[in-house]
C-alpha cells in the first residue's frame, strides 16, 4: 500500500463544472476521501455537459474524466432535513469547497462564518469567477469570458487573426491547481494552529497569474502591449526568431530559441540582408520567420530534426494526438489508466501527473453515479 | 501567520518550471534560497523576452524570482558542496530541474541527500522522465507543446499548429510540483516523514489536456477538429468563440442559436432549430453570426445579451483591463524592491488565505547577494575555517 500524503482527510465538494472539481480530483489522487455533495435528480451540471455527445451510461465522459476517484452524496440544500444532515457531515470534515456565486452560501447558512460554529477546524475553499467585490462579481465565471477580459487572447496566433483564445479551459484548470495548492497550504497551517482556514481563488486572478511574466514585462516597459508576429507559425509575442513552428515538406517542425546565424548556417538559409547584429532577431522577426519558412518547406520533418539535433539545436516534430500517443516516451511515462465501470465496461483516462516516492498515483475508481453513496455515508457518519 | 512560515526551501532549479514552484512556496511563507552557479547564476537572468532589460537582468527573471535569496556557489568545489550540504541538512524541501544524471554526478541526488537529511522533501522536474529514449531531450516549453498535440487545439482549422503564446507547460509542471511538495509538507507536519516528488513536463502537459485526451482515447482515436473561423474550443459547437464587431470584439460562450437570432435581430439563425446543429453546422452558423455582429458595436450587443443572461463579454487588452474597476478591486499588482533600491511592479500570488493577500515587498536577488549571511548562519566554525 502506498502512503499517500492526504490519507485520512475528508473533503466535501459542493463545486460543479471544472475548476473546483479538478482541485477535488488532485486532492483525491493525493489520498484524500472526496465526497461530492450533489443536488438530487440532476447533480453536478457537468453530468449533462458533453463534448462530441460522448456519454457513459447516464453521465458525460467529461464528468467521468473530472470526477473519478470520488463518492457522491445527494442532498437538497433547500430541504431543512437534508441541511441538518449536511451540517453533521461538515462537522466531521477537514475540507469543504464550493463555487457558488457570492451570497448563495450565506443564504442557506453554509458560509464560512456559519460553518466555523459547527466545525472550528474546517479548511473552507471558495472559487469565484472574479472575486467577491467590484462590478464583475456577479458575472458568470465562464472560462472563455475570463480569458477574454484578461488580455490573454492577444498572446497566441498571428496579429491579423484578432484575439485568439487558448483552445482549452485554461483559467478553470489553473484555478483548480491554485485551489488545490491553497487547500494544502491551509491544511499545513491548521496542523500548527488547530484553527479553521479560509482559502479563496478566482478564475480571473488565476489566468492573470498564468501571464505573470509577460504582465511584469508590460508593467515595466511603459505599458507596451504584446506585439504578435504577422507570420504564420510564430509562437510567442515576446520572443525573437526562430521561435515558432514551420511547415515542412510533410508536416511541421517546432524551433525553440537558439542562435539564429548558427541555425541558418546549418539549414543553409541566407539571412545576411536581414540579420546584421544580435538585435536583428527581434527587430526583423517577422521577415526572418518568413525567410526560414521558405527553407523549411524544402525537406521533410525527419530530415530537419535529425540534422539540427546532431548540432545540438533545440527542435521537435509537431505531433497530433495519434502520433504523440504512439511515442515510446508516452507509454514509458504511463500517462493512461483504465477505469472499471462494471459489467465489462472500461474507459481510459489520464493518471495524476505527480509521482510520489517513485510511484505513479494510479487511482482507477470510476466516477460515482449520482447519490450512489448517500445511504452508506448516512450510516457511517450517523447522519439520520 | 503564513502557512509555510519557518520552512526552508533550497532551490537548485533554473528557468521557469522549478522556480515558479518555489515562488509559490515563498509567497506562502517559506524561506527560499536559490543555489546559483558561480559567476553566471540562473540562466534565466539573461534570458530576454523582448529587448527589455531591468536593472541588468531579464524581466522574466524578476517576475519569477522575487521574494527569494541567492547563494552563489561552485558545485565543482568540494568546499562549496560542503556548505550546500550544511544548508540541505537544515532544509525541509529541495528542488532541482537538471537533466537526468547531473545531480548524481554532483552528489545531490535523492539517495545521497536523504543519507544526511532523511526527512527532506525532494522535488524534481524533468522534461520527459528519467528513463526512456527521450530522457535527455531538452525540456523546453514550445517543444513540449508540439509533441503532446497541444498545438492542434488553438487557432482555426486552416491555421496549422498554433502554440499557446506563453510557457504554459513550464507553469503547469511548476504548479504540479508545488502541489506534490505541499502534500508532502502536510504529511511531514503530521507524521514527520520526508518524501520524493517527481514531475515531468510531458505528464503535466497531458494533465492539462485531460478532457480532450480522454475524449480522444475513448472516441476511436478521432483527432480534434477546430472550427473554420472563430474557434475557441475544437470540441464545442456554435456560438463558442470570439467575434469582431463594428468597434472591437465580443466573446460568446453559449446560447441557443434561434434565441441568439431573435435577440440579435439575425433572422437566418432562427432556422437552426435542432440542438445538434449548433455543433454539426457550427461553421455555417459562426459565419452568419460573424457577419451579423460586424454590423454594430460591442456595447450594443452586450446591452442586448447580458440582460437576457447570455454568457458574453467584451474582449480587453491589458490597457483596457487595468483601467477597469473589475481589475482594480483585485489589487493584483504589487511593487517590490531589490537590495540596491531598484523597484519594479509585478503580479502577486493568486491565492488568498484567511482573507489576506499573500504579497511581499522583497524583489529578486542579485547573484550571490546573500552569501555572507548564509555562510555565517548555516555553516559550522569548521567549514568556515575551510572556506
Amino acid at each position: 500500500m502506498m502512503n499517500r500524503p492526504l490519507e485520512g482527510l475528508l473533503v466535501l465538494e459542493f463545486c460543479q463544472f471544472l475548476a473546483g472539481p479538478s482541485a477535488g480530483l488532485k486532492l483525491a489522487d493525493l489520498g484524500a476521501r472526496v465526497i461530492k455533495i450533489e443536488r438530487p435528480e440532476t447533480g453536478d451540471a457537468c453530468r449533462q455537459l458533453s463534448i462530441k455527445n460522448l456519454f457513459v451510461d447516464d453521465d458525460s465522459l467529461l464528468f467521468h474524466t473530472i470526477n473519478r476517484n470520488k463518492e457522491s452524496y445527494a442532498a437538497n440544500l433547500k430541504n431543512p432535513e437534508d441541511l441538518e444532515r449536511l451540517r453533521k457531515l461538515i462537522s466531521k470534515a477537514d475540507v469543504m469547497t464550493h463555487n457558488f456565486r457570492p451570497g448563495v452560501m450565506e443564504k442557506i447558512g453554509l458560509d464560512y462564518e456559519s460553518i466555523q460554529h459547527i466545525n472550528p477546524k474546517i479548511v473552507y475553499g471558495v472559487v469565484t469567477g472574479y472575486g467577491n467585490e467590484g462590478p464583475w462579481r456577479n458575472k458568470p465565471g465562464q472560462d472563455l469570458l475570463v480569458q477574454a477580459v484578461s488580455g490573454l487572447t492577444f498572446l497566441s496566433g498571428v496579429d491579423i487573426d484578432g484575439p485568439v483564445p487558448f483552445g482549452l479551459s485554461v483559467s478553470d484548470i489553473m484555478c483548480g491547481n491554485h485551489l488545490a495548492q491553497g487547500i494544502m497550504a491551509a491544511l499545513i497551517k491548521r496542523a500548527k494552529t488547530n484553527k479553521s482556514v479560509l482559502v479563496e481563488v478566482s478564475l480571473l486572478e488565476s489566468v492573470l497569474d498564468v501571464q505573470f511574466e509577460v504582465i511584469t514585462t508590460y508593467l515595466n516597459d511603459g505599458g507596451k502591449l504584446p506585439d504578435r508576429s504577422g507570420a504564420k507559425g510564430s509562437a510567442h509575442a515576446y520572443l525573437s526568431a526562430p521561435y515558432g513552428m514551420y511547415e515542412t515538406k510533410d508536416g511541421h517542425i517546432a524551433m525553440a530559441m537558439g542562435n539564429l546565424p548558427n541555425i541558418c548556417a546549418i539549414i543553409k538559409c541566407d539571412i545576411d540582408d536581414l540579420y546584421v547584429e544580435a538585435g536583428s532577431a527581434f527587430e526583423n522577426r517577422d521577415q526572418l520567420i518568413v525567410r526560414l519558412a521558405e527553407t523549411f518547406k524544402k525537406q521533410d520533418t525527419t530530415t530537419w530534426v535529425n540534422l539540427l539535433q546532431t548540432h545540438g539545436i533545440w527542435c521537435a516534430e509537431v505531433l497530433n494526438y495519434q502520433t504523440a500517443t504512439a511515442l515510446s516516451t508516452y507509454k514509458n511515462l504511463e500517462i493512461e489508466q483504465s477505469l472499471d465501470l462494471g459489467g465489462d465496461k472500461t474507459i481510459k483516462t489520464t493518471v495524476s501527473p505527480i509521482r510520489l516516492d517513485n510511484e505513479k498515483l494510479f487511482a482507477a475508481k470510476a466516477a460515482p453515479k449520482l447519490g450512489v453513496d448517500t445511504r452508506n455515508i448516512n450510516t457511517e457518519f450517523e447522519l439520520n | 501567520m503564513r502557512p509555510l512560515e519557518d520552512y526552508l526551501v533550497i532551490d537548485f532549479s533554473q528557468f521557469l518550471s522549478g522556480p515558479s514552484a518555489s515562488l509559490r512556496l515563498a509567497d506562502m511563507g517559506a524561506r527560499v534560497i536559490k543555489i546559483e552557479r558561480l559567476g553566471v547564476g540562473d540562466i534565466c537572468r539573461t534570458l530576454y523576452t523582448s529587448n527589455l532589460i531591468m536593472n541588468g537582468e531579464s524581466s522574466v527573471f524578476h517576475a519569477i524570482n522575487r521574494n527569494k535569496e541567492s547563494f552563489e556557489v561552485d558545485l565543482k568545489s568540494e568546499e562549496d558542496c560542503e556548505m550546500v550540504r550544511e544548508l540541505l541538512k537544515k532544509a525541509d524541501v529541495m528542488i532541482h530541474n537538471f537533466r537526468p544524471g547531473v545531480m548524481e554526478r554532483l552528489g545531490f541526488d535523492y539517495p545521497s541527500v536523504i543519507a544526511f537529511n532523511p526527512n527532506i522533501i525532494y522535488g524534481e522536474i524533468s522534461g520527459y522522465g528519467n528513463t526512456g529514449e527521450w530522457r535527455n531531450k531538452p525540456g523546453q516549453d514550445l517543444l513540449l507543446q508540439s509533441v503532446t498535440g497541444l498545438t492542434s487545439l488553438t487557432g482555426n482549422a486552416d491555421s496549422g499548429p498554433v502554440a499557446m503564446g506563453l510557457s504554459i507547460v513550464d507553469m503547469l509542471a511548476g504548479a504540479h510540483l508545488a502541489q506534490g511538495l505541499l502534500a508532502c509538507l502536510y504529511r511531514k507536519a503530521i507524521k514527520n516523514e520526508g518524501g520524493f516528488i517527481q514531475v515531468s513536463m510531458m505528464e503535466s502537459a497531458y494533465d492539462f489536456q485531460f478532457e480532450t485526451i480522454t475524449t480522444f482515447m475513448n472516441d476511436g482515436g478521432a483527432l480534434p477538429e477546430r472550427s473554420k473561423k472563430n474557434n475557441a474550443n475544437a470540441y464545442l459547437g456554435a456560438p463558442y468563440g470570439i467575434y469582431q464587431t463594428e468597434n472591437g470584439y465580443l466573446a460568446l460562450a453559449m446560447g441557443s442559436i434561434p434565441q441568439l437570432g431573435k435577440l440579435l435581430g439575425c433572422e437566418p439563425l432562427e432556422d437552426f432549430l435542432e440542438i445538434s446543429e449548433a455543433f454539426d453546422k457550427r461553421d455555417e452558423i459562426k459565419a452568419i453570426l460573424a457577419d451579423h455582429l460586424l454590423s454594430d458595436t460591442t456595447e450594443k450587443w452586450l446591452s442586448i445579451l447580458e440582460p437576457a443572461d447570455i454568457w458574453c463579454a467584451d474582449v480587453l487588452n491589458w490597457n483596457a483591463l487595468m483601467a477597469h474597476e473589475g481589475f482594480k478591486v483585485l489589487n493584483m499588482i504589487q511593487e517590490v524592491e531589490m537590495v540596491d533600491g531598484y523597484k519594479y511592479e509585478t503580479t502577486r500570488c493568486p491565492i488568498r488565505i484567511d482573507g489576506e493577500l499573500l504579497t511581499s515587498p522583497v524583489g529578486s536577488p542579485k547573484l550571490g547577494q546573500d552569501n555572507e549571511k548564509i555562510i555565517k548562519e548555516f555553516t559550522t566554525q569548521n567549514t568556515i575555517a575551510n572556506a
